[in-house]
């Protein structure tokens, strides 16, 4: 019989040291738990990188491909509808990304790592708030190659630099906001898949039927009623006065408005949820 | 003081009631096994203790903390190993521990030093800086066990640690178990293996279909079933008959033939009359190749307990 030794395990002396020191220590602040939680998904995308391509490519070819396929025919040139299009399709495809945190979420809770996160004496929650932290990173990735994909093909936001940040700064508000709705979803329905599929519903009549791709003026009434109430809407409003030079307050304050009612309504939804899973 | 003191503790899912009226009373320092098989309620019964799913009928108190009213009180003293790897697959060993420090208030230097001292001690120093889906089943079980206990907890749910487990890693388990209880922790194992509970528990419950059935120490159990066992088994299967007649009647008990061609035991009310029923044999010229005369094992308690073989309840 031959014995093979790999990697033995440490002397019960060891041992015993590390539990002696292991003495109990203060619970972290909820914003500390939730800076760790948010670590964590960064840790995330530097071990697995390939879960960037949804925030690299496909914004890049989201851009590209509608600017050339409605350009020309709705503004009759590419370089007039992309000073309209660009804040547009920021919003399309940042809010298209927030759909990936509820099933991320979802894979994530399976796996078994939320029953250890859930059974430590931290800020229940600060899972949730953190890796919605690390998504906004993702989101603030994709918007800026948005815009450095818009500026090769010509685009000039007359905001400058300021305009486009706070641009930013606005959609990121929403979109932290929006994914509240995912992570009640993710913890909901039992599949990944499924979570997927609901959110393909919601996400596609919400942001087609919106001011994104078109100017509403050319659509029947009834729809231009329905674009009008449409949060998607209103944020691509914000977006573009602000990347244009134009944000009012009320812009502003439509877009604060929406996204507070969001988080009022799912995350609590969210927090009841993950307290009381399975 | 008990660690743990449940009533009646119950967990209904639609109509199938996975943990029924469960009363433990589970003594503060040492190991106590929950022993049942498959879909027996142990994990259930656990993740109620631990807080991370509501009771819905009876309570318990786990460190003197009513775990529905008082949840925070009990996190902060627990800890818990799952019964499935509740890792990060995608982050390295040393990551794994670090992000658990500092969700429990660790700084980021001590963190670190934690993480670097409890993989020493887990004899991971080297897999530390490999992403955890790397792992072997036993160090992701050792990894597991060394993120529960970042913090020494007072009190530890280890879920099925060995499941799965070849013997080696198995006694690696054990002596960690060990380490713990001797630290002062009290560690509530569950395991569908009874040799382990047996090597490990100061007390056990035996729970099947939601209920207890049983509760003693090892000991307790065994002789609760009476008796021990013979097993002999023979050179010449062909004598397999005579031998059985010549035990029965020098035993005066019930022979039971093995699946084994040459082999057959039976059920000893006193060990004292053993020898002379072997030499009996070895008179009528049947020799024995091997005999073993022992305490009844838990399998054989948990069969006349629930009158049937360990099984996954239906
Ligand atoms: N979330 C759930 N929803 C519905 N039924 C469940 C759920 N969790 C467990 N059950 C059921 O409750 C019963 C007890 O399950 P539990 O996981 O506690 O058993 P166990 O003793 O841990 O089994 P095993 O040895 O297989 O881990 C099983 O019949 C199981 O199918
Ligand atoms: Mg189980």
């Amino acid at each position: 019989m031959t014995t093979t030794v790999t990697e033995p395990p440490g002397t019960t002396e060891e041992l015993h040291e590390v539990l002696r020191g292991g003495v109990r220590t203060k619970r972290p602040s909820a914003l500390s738990a939730s800076l760790t939680h948010g670590w964590r998904a960064m840790l995330k995308i530097k071990h697995v990188p390939e879960q960037l391509l949804d925030v690299t490519l496909f914004p890049i070819m989201m851009t590209v491909m509608f600017t050339y396929i409605f350009g020309g025919a709705l503004d009759g040139s590419v370089g007039a509808y992309l000073q309209f299009f660009i804040p547009g399709i920021l919003v399309q495809t940042v809010v298209m990304i927030t759909m990936y945190t509820g099933s991320g979420l979802n894979t994530d809770i399976q796996k078994g790592i939320f029953d250890r996160f859930r059974s430590l004496p931290a800020w229940r929650p600060s899972a949730l708030v953190g890796s919605l932290l690390g998504d906004v990173v993702r989101y603030f990735g994709a918007s800026t190659i948005i815009v450095l994909v818009g500026l090769v093909m010509g685009y000039r936001p007359e905001g400058g630099l300021l305009g486009v940040l706070i641009g930013f700064v606005l959609l990121l508000v929403f979109s932290f906001s929006l994914s509240w709705i995912w992570t009640t979803l993710g913890l909901l329905l039992r599949s990944e898949k499924s979570v997927t599929g609901v959110s393909m519903l919601v996400l596609f009549p919400l942001t087609f039927v919106s001011n994104i791709f078109v100017r509403p003026e050319t659509m029947p009434e009834v729809l231009q009623a329905i674009v009008a109430v449409n949060p998607i809407t209103l944020v691509v409003d914000a977006v573009r006065g602000a990347m244009g030079g134009t944000l009012t307050a009320g812009q502003v304050g439509w877009v604060l408005i929406a996204s507070a009612l969001l988080v009022a309504i799912f995350a609590p939804l969210s927090m009841r949820l993950y307290r009381t899973r399975k | 003081m008990y660690a743990i003191e449940t009533k009646g503790l119950t967990k209904v899912f639609g109509q199938h009631r996975a943990v029924d009226g469960v009363d433990l009373a589970i003594p503060a320092g040492g190991v106590y096994s929950v022993l049942g098989p498959n879909g027996a309620g142990k994990t259930t019964t656990i993740r109620m203790l631990a807080t991370l799913l509501p009771v819905d009928g009876g309570q318990a108190t786990v460190l003197g903390h009513d775990v529905a009213r008082e949840s925070g009180k009990v996190r902060e003293r627990i800890s818990l190993t799952g019964q499935y790897a509740s890792l990060d697959e995608d982050l390295t060993g040393v990551e794994n521990l670090v992000l658990i420090a500092r969700l429990l208030g660790h700084s980021r230097s001590s963190a670190q030093r934690r993480a670097t001292q409890l993989l020493g001690a887990f004899g991971l120093s080297e897999a530390g800086g490999r992403q955890v889906k790397t792992y072997s089943g036993g160090m992701r079980r050792r990894i597991d066990i060394a993120t529960s206990i970042v913090n020494t907890p007072d009190l530890l749910f280890l879920d099925e640690p060995t499941t799965g487990l070849d013997p080696r890693s198995r006694n690696q388990v054990w002596d960690i178990v060990r380490a713990l209880v001797s630290a002062g922790t009290t560690v509530l194992l569950t395991t569908q293996y009874l040799e382990e509970a047996d090597q490990l528990a100061d007390r056990i419950a035996v729970i099947d279909k939601g209920k207890v059935i049983a509760e003693g120490t090892p000991t307790e159990l065994k002789t609760s079933v009476g008796s021990g066992v013979l097993q002999v088994r023979l050179r010449d299967p062909e004598r397999r008959g005579a031998a059985a007649q010549l035990l029965g009647a020098a035993l005066g008990a019930h022979v039971q033939l093995d699946t084994d061609p040459a082999a057959l035991s039976v059920q000893v009310e006193d060990n004292d009359v053993v020898p002379r029923a072997l030499a009996e044999l070895t008179y009528s010229g049947i020799s024995i190749a091997d005999f073993a005369l022992g305490q009844p094992s838990l399998d054989e308690v948990f069969l006349s307990l629930t009158g049937n073989a360990s099984q996954p309840a239906a």
